[in-house]
């Protein structure tokens, strides 16, 4: 049984929110149908919201890595929010690295850095 | 021994269960805040190399007591076909291919107690525990 994970269109923006601890399959979907949105819709950043996630092991954080890069090759920047403070710590026991991946605290946040960087490219 | 139960893994989703399954049972054992999701994490690194290396096999989760602690232990095992170097897989970074190759050291960072017993050809066992604090 797949969890598929909504995502919704804001402006050039694509926002995926997690909503329930996801199967290895789950997150390659996610991975799949985002890197195909960002050409359908012509965006230029995606957030994936991790609020929900309990735990985010060596297998999710290399997902979401492999949709970070994915979507870049695609022109389109992404960002993690709501890593969960339990969550992170454990990450960081584990051993885990984002390797360059751009987070923020939550979905306010990361659509501020989105904008943020936009501004940053038109000058 | 307070509390016993045990999980088949075979499939992506039992991963999920088994983490869930192990917080829970953490929970009653009185360890609590992020050493929850660490003993969450653990297990879902430890049951997702079953599914990745050896197709099926099963977690045992129990309650225990260490002293004046009470505790979660925790016993993965599968009959795949094993580790034949466990130096080398307890390595950071090391993997044969399908992970990051955090798995295992990851796992005994974050647990108090780790132990694995493995042959190539005979599958692998992962005992390990983590105490209330």
């Amino acid at each position: 049984m797949a969890v598929t994970v909504p995502i919704l269109k804001q402006g050039d923006v694509l926002i995926a929110s997690i909503q329930a601890a996801l199967t290895d399959r789950g997150l390659i979907e996610l991975r799949d149908a985002l890197t195909a949105k960002v050409g359908q819709f012509r965006s230029r950043g995606v957030i994936i919201d991790v609020t929900a996630l309990d735990v985010m092991d060596s297998f999710a954080t290399r997902t979401l890595r492999g949709i970070a890069e994915a979507t870049k090759l695609r022109g389109a920047h992404t960002v993690i929010v709501g890593i969960q403070p339990d969550v992170a710590f454990a990450m960081v026991k584990l051993g885990l690295a984002l390797g360059g991946m751009s987070t923020a605290l939550d979905l306010e946040e990361g659509l501020k850095a989105l904008a943020a960087r936009q501004l940053e490219a038109r000058r | 021994m307070i509390a016993e139960t045990c999980l088949r893994v075979e499939r992506e989703a039992d991963v999920v269960a088994a983490r869930q399954k192990g917080r829970e049972l953490a929970a009653l054992a009185g360890i609590c805040g992020s050493d929850l999701t660490v003993v969450a994490t653990a297990i879902s690194e430890i049951t997702r190399n079953i599914i990745a290396y050896a197709e099926r096999g099963e977690i045992v989760l129990k309650i225990a007591r260490r002293g004046q602690r009470q505790g979660v232990v925790i016993i993965v095992s599968d009959e795949g076909p094993g580790i034949a170097d466990i130096d080398m897989a307890m390595r950071d970074g090391f993997s044969t291919g399908k992970s990051l190759g955090l798995g295992l050291p990851g796992a005994k960072r974050l647990m108090d107690e780790f132990e694995i017993v493995s042959e190539a050809g005979k599958g692998v066992t992962v005992m390990m525990a983590k105490w209330s604090r």
